[in-house]
C-alpha cells in the first residue's frame, strides 16, 4: 500500500499536520482524521457542493481534492466561519432567513456564499444563483437561501 | 351562516416575510395568537449553521468499523452462489456477512406508517439470497478497518449469477408473457379481498366505484379521455444513506442513523434480526432530507449483522450512486383518465386507469394515487382502477404526497383541455367543482370542512393571476393538488426548569424545522416564548412510540401532543399553586400572559412558580401522548409562467406562485419553505428527473450530474400565499404542510406549456428533446 | 478508493520522467476534477498520479502581442477573471465559466479538460475555433498540433507513453474580431453538454463582412470537431440571415451524433443547427462591440 504521508496545512487559521494515504480525499481526511464533520458529503463527484470548502481562498469541492495536495495550503471550512463573540454576517442571514430545513447542504452553501461575497460584495440575484448553481438543496426550493446571501451581502457592505 | 361565495377574501404579505410571501384573509377572521404566525429563529438552527449539528455519518465511536456492501451489477438473475472466503482474508477485515448471516423471514405484513411491507420481502432487499431483483440489489457486505479496505475485500466475494430477463415497464410487465421476478406474488383485489392464484408481477388490484358511471358519461356534453406515463423518479435527499450499529455482547442492539422515524427503524430491524424490540435501541441523529425515502430500513440491519459477527460498531455508509441505484424511487407510471362535463362545465363522472411501479416488491403508493385522483372535485359519478405491479427496478417508495403527484397531471390536464373546449376559465371551472365539506369522494371517504375553494379564490385575488403575461412563447398555467395529511402517534414530554423556562423532548425527527413548531405550540398554550422552550428529539428509549415524521403528520399530531403536555403542565401548576395559596386547584386559573390567576386577587408568574416547584411537591412534567385522526386534508393550486423556446424545446419557469390551504401556519417561514420546497421538486420532476434504464436494466444516471434536480439558476423566486382554513381537528387549526406542493407542478407547466406553444405535454419528463419532438410535430 | 502513489514534481522534467517511467500506470493531475472521480468509480486504475500543478510552466497565463499562452494546469477561473483576456479569447472565458460549478472551476483546467479527451468538453470547440495549438512535452522534447488534431476518440488523444500538455497557444486576435461558446443542457447549470457550439469571427473593418471564420462542435462525434465547412460559408460573405443559416446548415450536416440519455441523434442535430446560428450571431454582436443581453443558459 501506499505510504502516508505528514502534510502541513493551515486550517481555520491555525496550523495542522496530518497523515494522508494518497487515495483519501480531502472531504474524507477532514471528516474522518480531523474531526471536522461540519464538511458534508453528498454526492462525491463534485456535483452537490455539500462539501465546499475554501482553499487557499477559492471555493472547492473537497471530495475532488486529494488531501495530499493540501500540503502548504490554507484551509477554511464551515468550523471557522463563526466568529469567537458571535456567528458571521452570512449565518445570520441563513438563520434569520429561514434557508435551511434539514441542513445538510447548508454548511456548503455558507462556505459558497462567503467566497462569494469575498469576490463580489453586492452581487445581483442572477449572479447569486450562477455563482451557487455548484450547490444542490433540495428542501427549500432556493428562494429563502438566495433572500439570506442577498441579506448577508448588505451586512457585508454596511 | 353565509355561503361561500358571498364571503369577503383579500391578498395581503404575510407578516414578517418577503413581498412574495402573501396570505388570503378574509375580511372579519384574523387569526389572533401570540407565539403562532410568528417566526422566531429555529432551536437547532446555530448547530446547523456552524457545522456543529451531528448526521448520521457523523457519528464517532471507539473501535468503530467501515463497511462496503457489495451489490449486483444485473437487474434480474438468480443467484446460484456466492464465496465470501477470499474477501474473508483480506488483512484488516473483520466480517463478511450475506442474508445466510440473518435470521429467515416470513410473509407477514408490516406497517411502517407511509406504507406497508412484506417482512419476507423486506428480507430479501436487504440482502438478497435469492434473485436479484434491480440494479444495485445488495449481496453481500464487509467490515473492516477502513472503507478502502472494504471495499477491495468486497470486490473478491464472488457470486455466481444465472442472468435472468429483465421487465422495466409496467404494462409489458403485467402482460402474461412478461418474466415474474417474485413467484411468491399473487394478485391482491381490493376492497373485494380476493387473492389471485398464479405467479404476477400484479401485486395488487385496486377498485372504487361511486354512483352510475355510465349514465354520467351519458349524460355528459363533453368527454375527454387521454393517456399519460411518467418516468421513474427519486426523492434526491443530499444526505446519503447511512447506519451505524453495535451488537453489545449484553444483546442490545444500538443503531445510530438518519431516519424520518426511529421507532419504525426499531421495528425493522428487531423484526428483520428476530429480536425483542426492547432490544433494539434507535438513536436518530440529524437527517439530511427524507422526503418518504428514510422509511424504510436498507443498511440498518446489515450494520448490525456485520458487529454481531466482529464485535465492533461498523458504519456503512452509501455513496450516490448506490442511493440511486438502491434507494427511494417514486413509481414510473401509466395512467388513463377520462372525465365527462355536463354544458355548464359541471363534472358528470370520472373514470381512472392506474398502472404504478412496484419496483422490485409489492408496495407503490398505487392506493393513494387511486384515492387522490379526482379528490379535488366533486366528481358524482366515478370508477377508478389501480394496478400495483413489480418490474425490474429498486423497491418503490413513499415520496411526498405519494402517488398523488402522477394522477393529478393526468385530471389537471384533462381539466385544463375540458375548459379550453368549453372556454371556460380554469379558475371559474375549479370554483364551479372544487370539493367542499360534505361532499364524498369516489373511494368513498366524505370531506370534513376543507379549503379547495380558497385556495383557488386567492389565485382569482392573487397579483399574478391578474398581472397580465406577454410575450411570444409564454403560457400560463394552473393546477390543484390534494394530499390526505395524516395523524398517528406522537408522545411528547415537558420539563418545566427553575429558570421558567421549558425543556422539551419528542420522538419525531426534525427534517424541516418541525422543533420549532412543536415547540411553538407548547409555548403558545403556556404563554411563554418560543424561546424558553428547548425541543430535544430523542431516541427510542426515551420517549414513547412515535410514527414517522411523513404523511405531513409531525406539526400537526406531534403538535397536538405538545399542546396536551402543554395542558398537563396547566393542571399540574394549578395544583401547586393552589398548595402555595392553601385554595383548592379549581379555584385557579391558568391564564393569559403565562400568569395564575386564584382567589382574592392572588397571581403568581409561570416564571415565579417555575422557581417554587422543589417547595410544592418536586419538578413538574407534562405528557402529551395522542393517536390523532383528525388531521383534515389539504389542497394546494400552483399558478406557473413558462416561456418555451420554440428551437430547443428548453422550458423556462418564469414566475410562479403556490397556493395552499395548510389549516394554520405555525411557523410561516417553514410553511413558506415547505410549499417553496415542494414545489421545486415537482418542477424538476414536470422537466427534467427521470430514470434512465438501458435495456439490459441497468440505471445509467446514478448521479446528480444526469439526475437532474434543480439548481438554484434554474428557477425564479417561489412566491407563496398562505391559505389558512382551520382543521377543526387541532385546537389552533393545523393541518399539514409538507406534502401537497409536490402535486400540482407538472400539471400546472404542462398546462402552461400549452398557452404557449398549443402543444399538449402527456409525457413526464417534458424534457427538451420530447418538447422538441412534439413542437416539431405539431409545425409539420 | 483504490491505492495509488503520488508525487508532485518541481519542474517539467521531473514530471516528464515519472511519467515515461511508469507509461502504462501514471496519470498527471492538474484539477482533479474528472481524474480523482475516474478513479473512485474505477474508469481509471493509476498506480501514480503525478501532481503537474506544482510546475511553472503549466501554470504560465500570458497574454501579449502575438497571442495568448495559456498553461495546462491554469485553473478556469483565472481566465475569465482575467477582464483582458476574457474580451479578447471571449469563447474560452464563456467555456470556462460553465465547466462544473464555482467550485469545479477553482481547480479544473483548459488542459485537463482538453486531456480527458471527451466528446462533450466544453473548452475544446473554443480551442479549435481561436486555432489554438497544443505544446506537448515527452522523452522525445516538445512539439505542438492543432488544437483540432488533439482528440483522436472518446477519451483518446495524441499522446504517447510519457507526454504530457504544456501548454496552449493562441495566435493574436484580429482588429475586428469575436468570439462565443455555448452549449444546450436540460439544466440552466450543472450539465454536460448535449451540444456545444464554439465559434470565432472575423469582420472588416466596418463590421459587415465576415472575413474568415472557425466553428466547433462539441458532443455531436466521436471527438470535438471542427467544422471547416461552416466557416467556410461564412468567410467573404456579408453578415445576413443567410450566410448564418448557410454556416449552420453546414454544421447541422457535419454532426453525427449518438442516441444517449442525455438527447436523441435528431434532437442533437436539430439543436446543431440552432446553435451554430446563435453563437455566430453573438461572435458578431462581440465583434462589433455589441450588447445582446445573452444570459448563461438560455
Amino acid at each position: 500500500m501506499a505510504k502516508q504521508r505528514i502534510v502541513s496545512t493551515s486550517i481555520n487559521g491555525n496550523p495542522v499536520e496530518f497523515l494522508a494515504a494518497p487515495r483519501q480525499t480531502l472531504l474524507e481526511v477532514l471528516r474522518d482524521n480531523l474531526d471536522l464533520i461540519g464538511t458534508k458529503e453528498g454526492c462525491s463527484n463534485g456535483n452537490c457542493g455539500a462539501c465546499t470548502v475554501i482553499f487557499n481562498g477559492r471555493p472547492v469541492d473537497s471530495c475532488l481534492v486529494l488531501a495530499v495536495e493540501a500540503e502548504g495550503g490554507e484551509l477554511e471550512t464551515i468550523e471557522g466561519v463563526a466568529l469567537t463573540d458571535g456567528l458571521h454576517v452570512i449565518q445570520d442571514a441563513f438563520l434569520g432567513q429561514a434557508a435551511l430545513q434539514c441542513g445538510i447542504c447548508t454548511p456548503g452553501f455558507i462556505m459558497s456564499t462567503k467566497a462569494l461575497l469575498e469576490e463580489n460584495a453586492s452581487p445581483s440575484e442572477d449572479e447569486i444563483r450562477f455563482h451557487l448553481a455548484g450547490n444542490l438543496c433540495r428542501c427549500t426550493g432556493y428562494d429563502k437561501i438566495v433572500r439570506a446571501v442577498q441579506q448577508a451581502a448588505e451586512g457585508v457592505t454596511n | 351562516m353565509a355561503t361561500v361565495e358571498d364571503r369577503q377574501f383579500r391578498v395581503e404579505p404575510f407578516p414578517g416575510g418577503t413581498p412574495g410571501n402573501q396570505r388570503l384573509v378574509e375580511e372579519g377572521r384574523l387569526p389572533d395568537y401570540d407565539v403562532v404566525g410568528t417566526r422566531p429563529i429555529r432551536h437547532d438552527g446555530t448547530d446547523k449553521v456552524t457545522g456543529r449539528a451531528r448526521y448520521g455519518a457523523d457519528i464517532k465511536l471507539s473501535g468503530l468499523l467501515q463497511g462496503y456492501v457489495l451489490r449486483s451489477p444485473h437487474a434480474h438473475a438468480r443467484i446460484v452462489s456466492i464465496d465470501t472466503s477470499r474477501a474473508a482474508e483480506v488483512p484488516g477485515v473483520h466480517a463478511v456477512c450475506t442474508n445466510a448471516d440473518m435470521p429467515s423471514a416470513d410473509h407477514r405484513a408490516g406497517d411502517l406508517g407511509e406504507g406497508m411491507v412484506d417482512w419476507y420481502h423486506l428480507n430479501q432487499n436487504v440482502l438478497a439470497n435469492d434473485k436479484v431483483l434491480y440494479t444495485g440489489h445488495a449481496v453481500a457486505a464487509v467490515a473492516a478497518d477502513s472503507v478502502h479496505i472494504a471495499e477491495e475485500a468486497a470486490r473478491l466475494i464472488e457470486v455466481e449469477y444465472e442472468v435472468l430477463p429483465p421487465v422495466l415497464d409496467v404494462r409489458e410487465a403485467r402482460g402474461a408473457d412478461a418474466p415474474v421476478l417474485n413467484d411468491d406474488v399473487r394478485t391482491d383485489r381490493q376492497p373485494a379481498g380476493e387473492t389471485g392464484d398464479t405467479p404476477t408481477n400484479v401485486a395488487k388490484h385496486f377498485h372504487y366505484e361511486k354512483g352510475d358511471v355510465d349514465a354520467g358519461f351519458a349524460a355528459a356534453e363533453l368527454v375527454i379521455e387521454r393517456e399519460f406515463t411518467t418516468e421513474t423518479v427519486h426523492q434526491g435527499y443530499i444526505e446519503p444513506h447511512t447506519a451505524t450499529a453495535f451488537w453489545s455482547p449484553d444483546g442490545k442492539i444500538t443503531v445510530w442513523t438518519s431516519t424520518q422515524g426511529s421507532f419504525m427503524i426499531r421495528m425493522q430491524v428487531a423484526e428483520l434480526l428476530d429480536v425483542a424490540i426492547s432490544k433494539v435501541k434507535v438513536v436518530p441523529m440529524e437527517i439530511g432530507g427524507g422526503f418518504g425515502g428514510k422509511i424504510a430500513v436498507y443498511l440498518q440491519p446489515v450494520a448490525a449483522v456485520l458487529s454481531r459477527l466482529s464485535g465492533r460498531p461498523v458504519k456503512l455508509n452509501m455513496d450516490r450512486s448506490n442511493v440511486f441505484d438502491a434507494t427511494g424511487p417514486t413509481p414510473g407510471s401509466y395512467m388513463k383518465v377520462k372525465i365527462g362535463v355536463d354544458a355548464e362545465g359541471k363534472i358528470t363522472a370520472g373514470e381512472a386507469e392506474l398502472l404504478f411501479e412496484a419496483g422490485a416488491f409489492p408496495g407503490s403508493p398505487i392506493n393513494p394515487g387511486c384515492m387522490c385522483v379526482f379528490a379535488c372535485y366533486d366528481v358524482p359519478n366515478g370508477r377508478i382502477d389501480g394496478y400495483d405491479i413489480c418490474v425490474n427496478k429498486p423497491r418503490s417508495n413513499a415520496y411526498r404526497a405519494p402517488g398523488s403527484t402522477h394522477v393529478a397531471l393526468a385530471t389537471e390536464t384533462i381539466v385544463d383541455e375540458i375548459c379550453e373546449a368549453q372556454g371556460i376559465c380554469p379558475v371559474e371551472f375549479r370554483l364551479k367543482n372544487a370539493v367542499k365539506e360534505g361532499d364524498e369522494r369516489v373511494d368513498g371517504v366524505t370531506y370534513p370542512p376543507v379549503g379547495m375553494w380558497e385556495t383557488i379564490k386567492a389565485v382569482e385575488l392573487s397579483d399574478h393571476w391578474q398581472s397580465p403575461l406577454e410575450g411570444p412563447n409564454r403560457g400560463r398555467g394552473i393546477a390543484s393538488g390534494f394530499w390526505f395529511n395524516f395523524g398517528g402517534n406522537s408522545v411528547v414530554a415537558a420539563t418545566v426548569n427553575e429558570d421558567g423556562t421549558v425543556s422539551l423532548i419528542e420522538g419525531s425527527t426534525d427534517i424541516g424545522g418541525t422543533r420549532a413548531s412543536v415547540a411553538m405550540q407548547l409555548a403558545e398554550i403556556l404563554g411563554i416564548a418560543a424561546e424558553d422552550v428547548t425541543p430535544t428529539v430523542v431516541d427510542t428509549d426515551s420517549i414513547g412510540h412515535t410514527d414517522v415524521t411523513g404523511g405531513s403528520r409531525t406539526c400537526h399530531a406531534t403538535g397536538l401532543a405538545a399542546i396536551k403536555a402543554a395542558e398537563d403542565i396547566q393542571a399540574q401548576l394549578r395544583q401547586r399553586a393552589a398548595m402555595l395559596w392553601d385554595v383548592e386547584s379549581e379555584q385557579v386559573e391558568y391564564g393569559d400572559g403565562a400568569t395564575l390567576t386564584g382567589p382574592e386577587g392572588k397571581t403568581i408568574s409561570f416564571q415565579e412558580i417555575s422557581g417554587k416547584l422543589t417547595q410544592t411537591g418536586g419538578p413538574v412534567v407534562g405528557r402529551g401522548s395522542v393517536n390523532a385522526d383528525k388531521h383534515g386534508g389539504a389542497f394546494g393550486t400552483h399558478i406557473a409562467d413558462v416561456e418555451v423556446d420554440p428551437d430547443t424545446g428548453k422550458v423556462q419557469v418564469l414566475r410562479y406562485t403556490v397556493v395552499q390551504d395548510v389549516g394554520t401556519a405555525i411557523h410561516p417561514s417553514y410553511v413558506e419553505g415547505q410549499m417553496q420546497g415542494g414545489a421545486a421538486q415537482g418542477i424538476g420532476w414536470a422537466l427534467n428527473e427521470e430514470y434512465h434504464y438501458g435495456d439490459d436494466g441497468r440505471l445509467h444516471n446514478a448521479s446528480f450530474l444526469d439526475y437532474r434536480i434543480p439548481t438554484c439558476y434554474d428557477l425564479p423566486d417561489i412566491e407563496t400565499i398562505i391559505v389558512e382554513v382551520p382543521n377543526p381537528g387541532h385546537p389552533f387549526g393545523v393541518r399539514g404542510v409538507g406534502e401537497v406542493p409536490i402535486v400540482p407542478p407538472p400539471a400546472a407547466m404542462a398546462n402552461a406549456i400549452f398557452r404557449a406553444t398549443g402543444v399538449r405535454m402527456r409525457s413526464l419528463p417534458m424534457s427538451p428533446p420530447k418538447m422538441l419532438h412534439e413542437l416539431l410535430a405539431s409545425d409539420g | 478508493m483504490r491505492d495509488f502513489e503520488y508525487e508532485a514534481p518541481m519542474s517539467l522534467d521531473d514530471a516528464v520522467a515519472l511519467l515515461s517511467g511508469n507509461p502504462a500506470a501514471a496519470k498527471p493531475l492538474a484539477g482533479g476534477t474528472d481524474l480523482i472521480d475516474h478513479i473512485r468509480t474505477r474508469r481509471l486504475e493509476p498506480d501514480l498520479v503525478v501532481d503537474v500543478k506544482k510546475i511553472p510552466d503549466l501554470n504560465v497565463l500570458e497574454l501579449g502581442d502575438d497571442g495568448l499562452r495559456l498553461g495546462a494546469a491554469v485553473p478556469c477561473y483565472r481566465i475569465y477573471g482575467d477582464p483582458q483576456i476574457a474580451a479578447a479569447y471571449s469563447a474560452v472565458a464563456d467555456s470556462c465559466r460553465i465547466i462544473g460549478g464555482t467550485q469545479i472551476q477553482s481547480r479544473a483546467s483548459v488542459g485537463g479538460n482538453l486531456c480527458n479527451s471527451g466528446p462533450a468538453a466544453d473548452s475544446t470547440p473554443s480551442l479549435i475555433a481561436l486555432a489554438a495549438r497544443v505544446v506537448i512535452a515527452g522523452p522525445g522534447g516538445r512539439r505542438e498540433v492543432a488544437a483540432e488534431d488533439f482528440c483522436t476518440g472518446p477519451g483518446q488523444n495524441v499522446l504517447e507513453s510519457g507526454e504530457l500538455v504544456v501548454e496552449i497557444v493562441f495566435p493574436a486576435r484580429p482588429a475586428v474580431g469575436g468570439s462565443h461558446y455555448r452549449r444546450f443542457i436540460p439544466r440552466n447549470e450543472m450539465d454536460i453538454a448535449v451540444v456545444g457550439v464554439g465559434a470565432a469571427v472575423e469582420l472588416d473593418e466596418s463590421g459587415q463582412s465576415f472575413v474568415s471564420a472557425r466553428i466547433a462542435l462539441a458532443a455531436v462525434a466521436p471527438t470535438p470537431l471542427y467544422v471547416e465547412a461552416a466557416g467556410a460559408a461564412l468567410a467573404g460573405q456579408p453578415v445576413s440571415d443567410e450566410a448564418i443559416a448557410a454556416a449552420a446548415a453546414a454544421a447541422r450536416e457535419a454532426a453525427t451524433p449518438i442516441d444517449d440519455m442525455r438527447g436523441t441523434v435528431e434532437f442533437r442535430k436539430h439543436i446543431s443547427g440552432v446553435l451554430t446560428e446563435r453563437v455566430i450571431r453573438e461572435a458578431v454582436a462581440r465583434a462589433r462591440g455589441e450588447e445582446t443581453g445573452y444570459r448563461i443558459g438560455q
